[in-house]
C-alpha cells in the first residue's frame, strides 16, 4: 500500500446558495520519496486539493466524503489532536508567498525553535542546533546570522529557503508546496526547485508540487495529475503526459505554450475559458471548449454533453475523456478502482 | 553617452522612439526637513535615492515589437512609465517620431497620448469598477477627439469591439463581470479605441493562465499586424519574448546589458547574466534542470556596485569589470552588449 492513499475526495464549500463542489472524485497515490505534480489553472481545485490532504480547508469548506488513508490512518476521521501530530511533523506545507508565511514579529530563530518545541520535548539549546543544522542545509548564505533576523530583512530568496528549512525541521515523510516558486524570479525559481529536489532526493522525502507551470513539474516530478474544474482528467507518469497528452484539455495546454509554436506564428489557444464550479456544463466540464465533440466523420459524441466521463487507461496513464475511450474501444473502468 | 553604439549600430531611417541615456532616481529621503541628520556634531543633509534606471539607451522601429526582459527590480516597468509620460526621467531624453517629449507640458503631450497608449499587468485593478464597459471605452475617444458626434463615437467603439472579439451585449455590464482574459480583452480595445500606432504593454499577459495568455498574445499579434502597431512589451517570460518579439532587450539593476534580434538572442546569448536567466527558464524538454548558478543576490539599486553592476555575481569579472562601466557595442550579427568580458575576447 502506498504512503498516502487518496480515494473519491470530495470537498464542498457550504455557501447560502447550496453547496459548491470544489472537488469531485479526486484519486491519486503517493509512494514513499515519490514527487508528483498538480497542474491546472486558477480555480481548477489544485490548492483546495492539497489542503484538503491536512484537512486544512478553512470554513464554509469540508470534506464532504472519500478517504485519506496515510501511513495506516485514516486522515478525514483524525481528531484535531492528531492531526496536529500529522501536521508539520509527517507531512509540511510550503505555500506560495513567504512573507505571508513567516511571521514578521518574531526573528527566523525564534520561529523555527517555537516548531520544534512544539512537536518534541526538547531544550531551547538544541532546537537552535537543529535549526542552524536546517538553515545549512539549505545553503542560506552565514546561516548562524539569520537566525536572529526577521523575516523582512531576508529577500524573497532566501525567505523562500527559509521555509523550506521550516519544512523539512520535523524530518517529514511529505511536503505538500503550493506555488512554491510562482512569486518569484526565473534565476531564483530555478535555484530553490534544484535545492527543493536536492533535499527530497537526498533525504527520501515525497514532493506534491501544485503549479501552473508545466515546465517546473516536467523537470521536477515523476508522476502528475492534470486538473480541471474540481476533477483530475488526466494522470500519469510526467513524462508521458508531457510528451504524450491524451486529454484533449492537456494537449490544449501544452500546445498553448509560447514554445510550442513557430516564433512569430499564431498561438494554438484553447477558447473559451473554465467554467465557474457552481454553473458547471452538463456531461464532461470541457465539453463546450472541447474540439472533439464532433467526431471525424462529422457526426456528435452525445456522451461528451450527457455522460461525465468515466477514467479510461491509456499506456501507463488514466484519462477521463469519452473520445479516447472511444478510440480505444477498452473497457471502462469505475472511478472507484483507480488508484 | 553610449556614442560608440550609435555610430557602429547599422541604424535604418528614423526610429519610431528614441531612448537617450535616460535615468530615473526616486528619492527615499522625504522632504527637506526630514533629510537632515546629526552628523559629528553638525547639520547635513542626506539624500538617498532608488536607481531605478540609469543611463538606458534604446530605439524602437516602426512596425516591431521590441521586448523587454529582466527580474523584478531591473527597472524594466520603469522604462516603460518613463515612455508613456507618466513618470518624467531625471536625465536623459525621449524622442517620439524625433520629437523630444518628455520635457512636454501635460497639454503639449496630449497629441502623443493618443498615439501611444498603454496596457497594464492587472485587468482587475485598470478597469475602473463603476464605469460600464461602454463608458471605459467611449472615455479615450471622446478625450481626444471632443468634436466628435455621438453616433461617431459609438460607430468607433462598436468597430474596436469587433476586432478584438468582444460581444456588442458586454457594452452596458461592469468589469467585475468579466473574467482575468476577458478584462484583459477590455484594457485592449481601450488602447485600441483612439487608433494609436505605438502601445506599451507592461506584462499585459502575466496575470493569465496559461490558455488565456494563448488568446491574449493572439489578439496582440492580430492587431499588431491588422493596424500596423508598434509595441514595447514588458515582461519577464522568456518564452513568450521568444515567441512574440522582433528584438530583445535584456535588463539588469537599471541597465540594458544585451540589446539583440530575437532569434540571435535565444540561438546565441552573449551577456553573462543573459546565458544564465535563458538557462533558468523551465522547458518540458529536458527532464533535469542543468542552469547556470549565479552566486549571491541582485543588489540593492540604492547602493549600485560600482563598475557593471552585474560584476559580483558574474564569473567572469575581473578588475576592469569592478571600475569601469561597460557601454553597449555593436557586434556583426546584429545584437549589443554590454559586457568587457565579451568585448575583450576573454568569453565567447
Amino acid at each position: 500500500m502506498a504512503l498516502l492513499d487518496v480515494t473519491n475526495l470530495d470537498v464542498r464549500f457550504a455557501l447560502r446558495r447550496g453547496d459548491v463542489q470544489a472537488l469531485r472524485d479526486v484519486c491519486f497515490s503517493l509512494e514513499r520519496g515519490e514527487r508528483l505534480g498538480i497542474v491546472g489553472e486558477s480555480g481548477a481545485g489544485k490548492s483546495v486539493a492539497a489542503f484538503s490532504l491536512l484537512n486544512l480547508i478553512a470554513k464554509p469548506g469540508y470534506i464532504a466524503g472519500g478517504s485519506i488513508h496515510f501511513d495506516g490512518q485514516e486522515l478525514t476521521a483524525m481528531s484535531d489532536r492528531g492531526l496536529r501530530h500529522v501536521r508539520g511533523h509527517r507531512m509540511s506545507m510550503i505555500f506560495q508567498d513567504p512573507m505571508m508565511t513567516l511571521n514578521p514579529v518574531l526573528t527566523i530563530g525564534e520561529q523555527m525553535v517555537e516548531c520544534l518545541k512544539a512537536h518534541r520535548r526538547i531544550s531551547t539549546k538544541e532546537a537552535r542546533a537543529i535549526s542552524l543544522r536546517k538553515l545549512e542545509q539549505v545553503q542560506i548564505p552565514s546561516p548562524s546570522a539569520r537566525l536572529d533576523q526577521y523575516p523582512h530583512e531576508l529577500s524573497g530568496g532566501m525567505r523562500q529557503r527559509v521555509i523550506i528549512a521550516i519544512a523539512l525541521l520535523l524530518d517529514p515523510d511529505i511536503i505538500i508546496a503550493d506555488e512554491p516558486t510562482t512569486a518569484l524570479d526565473v534565476t531564483i525559481q530555478a535555484e530553490i526547485m534544484a535545492l527543493l529536489l536536492e533535499l527530497c532526493e537526498k533525504h527520501n522525502v515525497g514532493l506534491i508540487l501544485i503549479t501552473h507551470d508545466l515546465g517546473v513539474v516536467s523537470q521536477v516530478t515523476q508522476r502528475m495529475l492534470v486538473m480541471y474544474a474540481g476533477r483530475v482528467i488526466e494522470q500519469g507518469p510526467t513524462r508521458e503526459i508531457i510528451n504524450d497528452p491524451q486529454h484533449p484539455y492537456t494537449q490544449g495546454l501544452i500546445n498553448a505554450l509560447p514554445q510550442m509554436a513557430t516564433p512569430g506564428a499564431r498561438l494554438n489557444q484553447i477558447p473559451g475559458s473554465m467554467p465557474s464550479l457552481d454553473n458547471l456544463p452538463s456531461g464532461c466540464a470541457f465539453h463546450p471548449r472541447c474540439g472533439f465533440v464532433a467526431r471525424a466523420d462529422g457526426s456528435t459524441r452525445h456522451a461528451c454533453t450527457d455522460e461525465v466521463p468515466d477514467f479510461v487507461t491509456s499506456g501507463n496513464c488514466r484519462v477521463a475523456c469519452h473520445m479516447v475511450a472511444e478510440m480505444l474501444d477498452r473497457e471502462r473502468i469505475p472511478a472507484e478502482e483507480i488508484r | 553617452m553610449s556614442s560608440t553604439a550609435h555610430a557602429t549600430a547599422a541604424e535604418p531611417a528614423s526610429p519610431l522612439l528614441e531612448i537617450r541615456g535616460v535615468e530615473k532616481r526616486f528619492s527615499l529621503s522625504g522632504d527637506f526637513l526630514e533629510q537632515l541628520k546629526f552628523k559629528g556634531g553638525k547639520l547635513v543633509r542626506e539624500q538617498k535615492h532608488v536607481h531605478a534606471i540609469n543611463g538606458v539607451d534604446l530605439d524602437i522601429q516602426r512596425g516591431e515589437a521590441l521586448c523587454v526582459v529582466g527580474e523584478s527590480g531591473c527597472g524594466k516597468s520603469t522604462v516603460a512609465r518613463t515612455v508613456m509620460g507618466l513618470l518624467h526621467p531625471s536625465a536623459g531624453e525621449i524622442r517620439y517620431d524625433g520629437e523630444r517629449i518628455d520635457d512636454l507640458s501635460h497639454k503639449a503631450l496630449m497629441p502623443y497620448r493618443r498615439r501611444m497608449q498603454m496596457i497594464f499587468q492587472n485587468p482587475y485593478a485598470s478597469l475602473n469598477p463603476r464605469m460600464t464597459i461602454q463608458q471605459t471605452l467611449e472615455e479615450p475617444i471622446r478625450l481626444h477627439h471632443p468634436d466628435w458626434s455621438t453616433q461617431r463615437v459609438r460607430d468607433q467603439v462598436a468597430e474596436v469591439m469587433a476586432s478584438v472579439g468582444i460581444a456588442a451585449d458586454w457594452g452596458a455590464r461592469y468589469g467585475h463581470e468579466f473574467s482575468g482574459g476577458q478584462r484583459q480583452r477590455i484594457a485592449i480595445a481601450r488602447a485600441l479605441a483612439v487608433d494609436p500606432e505605438f502601445i506599451v504593454a507592461d506584462e499585459p499577459i502575466s496575470a493569465l493562465d496559461v490558455s488565456i495568455q494563448a488568446q491574449v498574445l493572439n489578439l496582440l499579434m492580430e492587431a499588431q499586424q491588422q493596424r500596423n502597431l508598434t509595441y514595447l512589451f514588458i515582461t519577464h517570460d522568456l518564452a513568450v519574448v521568444e515567441h512574440f518579439g522582433t528584438r530583445v532587450a535584456v535588463m539588469y539593476l537599471g541597465r540594458v546589458c544585451e540589446v539583440a534580434p530575437t532569434a540571435t538572442l535565444f540561438a546565441r546569448p552573449r551577456h553573462p547574466y543573459t546565458q544564465a536567466l535563458m538557462s533558468a527558464i523551465p522547458r518540458l524538454e529536458d527532464d533535469r534542470p542543468q542552469h547556470i548558478r549565479l552566486q549571491g543576490e541582485v543588489p540593492t539599486p540604492v547602493n549600485l556596485p560600482s563598475g557593471c553592476v552585474f560584476h559580483g555575481r558574474c564569473p567572469h569579472a575581473n578588475a576592469r569589470c569592478r571600475s569601469e562601466i561597460p557601454q553597449l557595442i555593436a557586434a556583426d550579427d546584429g545584437s549589443q552588449v554590454a559586457c568587457h568580458a565579451v568585448e575583450e575576447g576573454r568569453i565567447d
